[in-house]
């Protein structure tokens, strides 16, 4: 008998999560992370796998908030990928970070979950090559979780001394206590060394267990230990260690069980009854419960009370007869398809411990045995793989529906705007020709401005009576100029001194001047600067008025061409997995059923044989 | 009978220990691997049919120039328990939100909500946050605090971090 629990290291717990203190922080990987948490793989990855495509596309990545974070988010990607069942892409992500310019830790760190990926994927060969890759400064939080996913790859590839020899290292820590030990003890049944595998699964089975699964591995190797002390004849420390197993843990019946046979192996029948008296009392569609159903009447007829034995069988009998009707109910539900719709029922999906809801949904024969069947992998992954169809059709018809909403929202939009735009836009061409002119006399002036710092011109700052002034002067000195028998003295200076006087102000006033130039230029700045605010703030809205309709037509019939694409290809494959589904089933049913009939004969002879020794020990007893 | 009944317990417990499905020959485990990757297969589809989709209703529905929205975050060191959370914008109620155990697991590791995505034009806007939970000592708690906030051409992005009965128990950072 091999068994093999392997634990795979737990993903980034809450406290090593980059964003559960005050370091920098993206807001949508943060998000991410709020939808993977509560175990919407989906909705993670849509919003990590879109931040991540943004980042990537920016001209200057580095001023981006994802910055110092993205190889956790190219990490998490692969985590969720993996949680989410995408066992095909997940890795590619984290691929990309191992093969990039990343620091040695961090493409360490890489290697290791990439390994873990593989591992779960069965891709052994490749889980070593990439915990070969791991040299160097190893973050401290994954080292014992990388030596210890070597061990288990090593268990499953053969290796299991060198198994052994990890695992002894990793013995006695706190993070895999009880796991480390029961591992080391599989490693050293596999390498055929049986006094110590016996010795560590004893060990595993005295850990201190502060939480349930490793109570549950516990259990699981007194339980292991149990099994194979009995296979070696040595029943008393068989059921030393089957006693250890809790009443109430996952592994009770089956410890309950054995515990029992291994005193019948060793002739106690009556203290066999003990723990199988506990055991009938339970769930009877349990297969252990069932088995104890025929071993109690068995124990009570090794100790001559066939009386009470022929009892038991046929209340057993009973019990088969009914567990069989349920069974029978059971797969006609599931051929009818009732079964399929038990299945996506809106309670099985409350939380990812769904196995556990399944106990809480209504009696009928289509749940009967759900988390029997739950226990087997093939029905467990195509339940899963159900499921999550079911949740992308949901989404697909959803999507499907919100296009017609979009369309008429763009209509009604088109249908407000596009009368408008024509005068809206007539108007603002005339302003903006308006607007161009003054910014164009703004920037002369300005231009005027900076000038005059550097080689100053009164004349430049004349008023406009003043140039009026100077002008009528020139036109007089030209006709005194021109005048017959030549310019007259007086005339010409006379007009020298008006222009003289002119000239006096200009220079006089001139650093005023200037003052109030530059003091009315800045304000006629603020002016612009506000009407350049305006301006573009029109452009932006007149913009975002056109793109609120313009622009959707396309890439929303082509989405919808994809979403029907999707929710064809959905259906088909729903129904494929549903069938497949049904038929792992049916196949796990019907082995019960033919266990519970193979049970039925057994105990109607046995039953017989029972009632004819009773009637024979009564009589013999009036005889005598 | 008690030698039928020994080899029977050893054939029970080989078996039990075998995988239970019966179906697992290689024909079937053959087809289940095939739907396995299909079902991959169309994940990614709709994966990518989600992010273009999401994209395509964000560009619609909440333009740039209009767009506010609101992000909750929760202080990982104050061990309050919240319950309920509104937001009130300009006076009007814009959403209210009641936190179930796995959303309040998923704040306290370090996730981030976004509780609400609206339009608003640009300006002075006022953002009301009012809290509701329980405190560690098991007494209720009730707090509520205004801000101001201005909305530019740019999307508004608005962090409300939540720390319990701390003296900052509502924080307003900007993304």
């Amino acid at each position: 008998m091999q068994v093999i629990v392997v634990l795979t290291a737990p993903l980034v717990a809450a406290d090593e999560n980059p964003h559960a203190d005050k370091r920098p922080r993206d807001l949508y990987f943060s998000e991410a992370i709020y939808y993977a948490q509560q175990g919407l793989y989906f909705d993670a990855l849509a919003r990590l796998d879109a931040e991540l495509a943004q980042h990537h596309g920016l001209d200057e990545p580095n001023l981006d908030s994802l910055y110092p974070l993205v190889d956790s988010a190219e990490f998490s990607v692969g985590d969720f990928e993996l949680d989410y069942r995408m066992h095909l892409r997940a890795g590619h992500a984290i691929t990309a970070v191992l093969e990039g310019n990343v620091d040695e830790p961090i493409r360490n760190d890489a290697a290791y979950r990439l390994a873990r990926i593989q591992f779960q994927k069965g891709q052994l060969a490749d889980a070593v090559r990439s915990l070969d890759r791991i040299h160097g400064r190893v973050p401290e939080k994954i080292r014992d979780d990388v030596e210890f996913l070597r061990a288990n790859v090593y268990l499953y590839t053969g290796r299991a001394d060198e198994a052994a020899q990890i695992l002894k290292r990793l013995a006695g820590g706190k993070a895999l206590v009880g796991f480390s030990d029961y591992n080391l003890a599989m490693a050293y049944l596999l390498g055929n060394h049986r006094a110590a595998a016996l010795d560590e699964f004893d060990k595993a089975g005295a850990v201190s267990a502060p939480n349930e699964e490793t109570m549950a591995i516990r259990d699981k190797s007194n339980l292991v230990r149990g099994t194979l002390l009995m296979q070696s004849n040595d029943f008393v420390e068989a059921k030393n260690s089957l006693e250890r197993v809790r009443l109430s843990g996952p592994f009770s019946n089956q410890a309950l069980l054995s515990s029992g046979w291994a005193d019948v192996s060793a002739k106690r029948y009556e203290s066999a009854m003990v723990p199988w008296n506990i055991l009938v009392q339970r769930d009877q569609t349990d297969s252990s419960v069932q088995e104890a159903m025929l071993a109690l009447p068995y124990a009570y007829s090794q100790l001559a009370i066939y009386g009470r034995a022929a009892l038991l069988y046929s209340q057993a009998l009973q019990s088969y007869g009914t567990e069989l009707d349920k069974l029978h109910a059971s797969i006609d539900s599931v051929q009818s398809g009732r079964f399929l719709k038990a299945l996506v029922r809106e309670e099985v999906r409350q939380d990812k411990d769904w196995v556990i809801r399944l106990r809480s949904l209504p009696e009928s024969p289509e749940t009967y045995y759900l988390t029997e069947l739950s226990a087997s992998h093939d029905f467990q992954t195509a339940l899963q793989n159900y499921l999550d169809l079911d949740d992308l059709r949901v989404r697909l018809d959803t999507w499907q529906r919100s296009f017609a909403a979009y369309e008429d929202l763009i209509e009604r939009r088109r249908a407000y705007y596009e009368p408008l735009l024509p005068g809206l836009d007539q108007q603002f061409r005339e302003l903006d020709s308006r607007r161009r002119i003054r910014l164009e006399q703004h920037k002369i002036l300005t231009d005027r401005m900076q000038s005059m710092l550097v080689a100053p011109r009164p004349e430049l700052l004349a008023t406009s009576d003043e140039r009026l002034l100077v002008a009528t002067l020139n036109k007089l000195s030209d006709r005194i100029a021109a005048a017959e028998g030549g310019p007259n003295e007086a005339l010409v200076a006379r007009v020298g001194r008006l222009r003289g006087l002119v000239t006096w102000n200009l220079k006089t006033e001139y650093q005023d001047r200037l003052t109030q130039f530059y003091d009315h230029l800045q304000e006629s700045q603020k002016a612009v600067d506000l009407m350049n605010t305006q301006y573009n703030e029109f452009v932006r809205v007149r913009q975002a008025a056109t793109h609120s309709y313009e622009g959707y037509g396309v890439p929303i019939k082509r989405l919808r061409a994809r979403v029907e694409k999707a929710i064809g290809n959905t259906k088909l494959l729903m129904a494929r997995q549903g069938n497949v589904l049904e038929r792992v089933a049916i196949a796990e049913l019907e082995v019960r059923q033919q266990r519970l009939e193979d049970y039925q004969v057994r105990a109607r002879y046995a039953m017989a044989d029972s009632y004819d020794r009773a009637t024979a020990t009564q009589q013999q007893a009036k005889v005598e | 009978m008690t030698k039928s009944f020994v080899p029977l317990f050893c054939l029970i417990l080989i078996v039990s220990s075998l995988p239970s499905s019966s179906w697992g020959d290689g024909g079937s485990q053959q087809e289940m691997r095939s739907l396995d990757e299909q079902v991959q297969e169309i994940k990614t589809d709709v994966l990518s049919i989600g992010t273009d989709l999401s994209q395509l209703e964000e560009r619609l529905l909440f333009p740039s120039n209009t767009q506010v929205a609101v992000f909750i975050s929760l202080s990982q060191q104050d061990p309050f328990r919240l319950d309920a959370v509104q937001i009130r914008i300009d006076g009007e109620l814009a959403t209210h939100h009641i936190y179930s155990f796995k959303e309040l697991d998923a704040l306290k590791s370090g996730g981030i909500q976004r509780i609400f995505t609206g339009n608003y034009g640009t300006g002075a806007h006022q953002l009301e946050v009012s809290v509701i939970g329980k405190l560690e000592n098991g007494k209720d708690y009730k707090e509520s605090r205004q801000f101001t906030f201005d909305k530019g051409i740019d999307p508004r992005l608005l962090g409300v971090a939540l720390a319990g009965s701390s003296a900052e128990a509502i924080e307003l950072q900007n993304w």
